[in-house]
């Protein structure tokens, strides 16, 4: 997922302009205009329209290839459970913020994904970033690593615990964006809920 | 009907204002900085989100919830790039006491590294 780049005069890279509008992304910054006014009309909607083709147009982004069959509802699935999973982080985090007694016993720990497109990477980390005592203190695009640092987990086999929850976190982000390709093949996605892979 | 809305709107505004003390508890308890982003990070993201349904049961106006579901939205998204940054800055700048981890797999990845911007 390079972006495209092209060379300026002075050596130095800028992405295309050629292709940068994209439609969901037009779609998305009207949608957030019209929020912003309160108000839905012909002027807003077109302004807003308007608006985010400059945007993009004067900040070009590198296009998003997302190689694989979204499925829409596998996606609204993964949605929820993460939601789910972020209201139980607070409360843990909250049970350990109070517990009286002991301070935390945290550690570093270095996940390799499976999936080597960035999309994913950026995906499972803002995933695991709000899910139950984790927060990525480094990401390697060239390797497609995170290294966690994890909260109050006393033990080795915990630590393998989380790596796996990551993984996990993974193979059902891989699932609901139908992505099969570029998966080191040690590690297959399997569906979460033991359905049929297609 | 109101009451119910307003009564759910307090229960909602009470979360908030928990989870936003737990999250100040968390800052002033826990050792270090890395713990600490956990504190400031996770409750304080969910006492928002109680706010912010609070502020909609208490408004009743159908303009405001896509107003307050894009305040909702753009800190799940903003939140973990800022804890990411500075807990990443934090690692850098030599301010993680390695002994106090039980395990940690970074720092010996980080001694063979060439020293340059983006990973």
């Amino acid at each position: 997922m390079s972006p495209e780049l092209i060379t300026r005069r002075d050596g130095t890279k800028r992405p295309r302009r050629k292709g940068a509008v994209q439609p969901w992304a037009v779609l998305w910054l009207t949608a957030v205009w019209v929020a912003l006014w309160h108000d839905i009309s012909v002027a807003n909607i077109a302004s807003g329209a308007l608006l985010s083709v400059g945007i993009q147009l004067a900040f070009p982004l590198p296009p998003l290839h997302v190689d694989g069959r979204v499925r829409p509802i596998a996606c609204v699935v993964v949605y929820f459970t993460i939601l789910w999973q972020v209201l139980i982080a607070s409360v843990d985090v909250a049970w350990k913020v109070l517990r009286p007694g002991r301070q935390p016993q945290s550690s570093v720990i270095e996940v390799d994904l499976a999936s080597d497109s960035d999309f994913v990477l950026t995906l499972v980390s803002l995933a695991v970033s709000v899910c139950p005592g984790s927060i990525v203190v480094e990401a390697r695009r060239s390797t497609h690593t995170l290294f966690l640092h994890v909260l109050d987990v006393p033990d080795l086999t915990g630590l393998q615990a989380e790596r796996d929850r990551v993984l996990t976190v993974e193979r059902r982000i891989c699932w609901a964006l139908g992505i099969t390709q570029g998966i080191k093949p040690d590690r297959t996605p399997v569906p979460p809920t033991g359905k049929p892979h297609e | 009907m109101n009451q119910v809305l307003d009564i759910l709107a307090s229960i909602c505004f009470l979360a908030a204002c928990v989870f936003g003390l737990i999250a100040a508890i968390g800052l002033v308890r826990f050792p270090d900085l890395l713990t600490r982003m956990h504190a400031a990070t996770k409750p304080q993201v969910v006492g928002l989100v109680f706010a912010l349904l609070g502020l909609a049961f208490r408004l009743r106006e159908l303009e405001m919830l896509p107003l307050l579901f894009l305040v909702g939205v753009f800190q799940f998204a903003t939140t973990p790039i800022a804890s990411h940054m500075l807990s990443r800055a934090a690692f850098r700048g030599g301010q993680v006491d390695s002994s106090q981890l039980l395990v940690d797999e970074l720092s010996e990845v980080l001694e063979h590294d060439e020293p340059r911007g983006a990973p």
